[in-house]
């Protein structure tokens, strides 16, 4: 078992294949989150990442070590963004890699949601006349 | 005692470390909370208010010695 955790300043898509590979996975799952043009039909012009680091370190090992008690996996990728990122840029990736395809499908689910809901990561959506702190309020 | 503001509360205290004075000290993590949200009462329109001790969640039981690394995490809002 294999974990890579990471927060980052900008993410690489290109690296995390070769991060999950490995000779006993034959399925491989990753998901990526990037930013929209829209939200709820405003324009948006950026998204700016902050994070408690040393505890959002700490929740995100806490997740991946979760997903290999639920599933039988060879390796796992929580990769993070901060600072500001534009129009499609990515700003989070996760992934698992199992034998089968079954355990890295839902893995991957279970990293990207846990992740959204415990680990200390704040977003500003930008938009041309205001800025809005995500979730903050009802 | 240090705390840490993050996100929304941040923006609403205007700082990110707040030191509070010895005998303003909260016993424990939920007088801190009550502390917090009488001096900012923009705190109590959030959708939630959690507070970590040690880079780790903690219940409002909690006692606090004033030498713990304590921070506010407003909703949060990664991904």
């Amino acid at each position: 078992m294999k974990k890579v955790i990471e927060i980052v300043n900008d993410i690489d898509t290109a690296k995390v294949y070769a991060e999950l590979s490995d000779a006993k996975s034959g399925g491989i799952c990753v998901f990526v989150g990037a930013v929209r043009e829209f939200t709820n039909n405003e324009e948006v012009v950026a998204l700016e990442f902050e994070t408690y680091q040393a505890m959002a370190l700490k929740e995100m090992d806490k997740i991946a070590d979760k997903a290999f008690e639920k599933w039988t996996l060879n390796k796992v990728v929580m990769r993070h963004a901060v600072g500001e990122k534009g129009v499609e840029e990515p700003v989070v990736v996760v992934g698992a890699s199992s034998a089968h395809r079954d355990a890295c499908f839902e893995a991957c689910r279970f990293l990207i949601d846990t992740l959204k809901e415990t680990v200390p990561i704040w977003k500003k959506e930008k938009f041309k006349n205001k800025s809005v702190w995500v979730s903050a309020h009802p | 005692m240090n705390v840490l503001f993050f996100g929304i509360t941040k923006d609403i205290v205007g700082s990110s470390e707040v030191n509070f004075n010895d005998e303003l000290k909260p016993a424990n993590v939920g007088s801190l909370k009550k502390k917090l949200i009488d001096a900012y009462p923009e705190f109590s329109k959030l959708n939630s208010l959690a507070v970590a001790v040690n880079s780790e969640y903690a219940d409002d039981t909690l006692t606090l010695t004033g030498n713990e690394e304590i921070a506010i995490i407003p909703p949060v809002s990664g991904g």
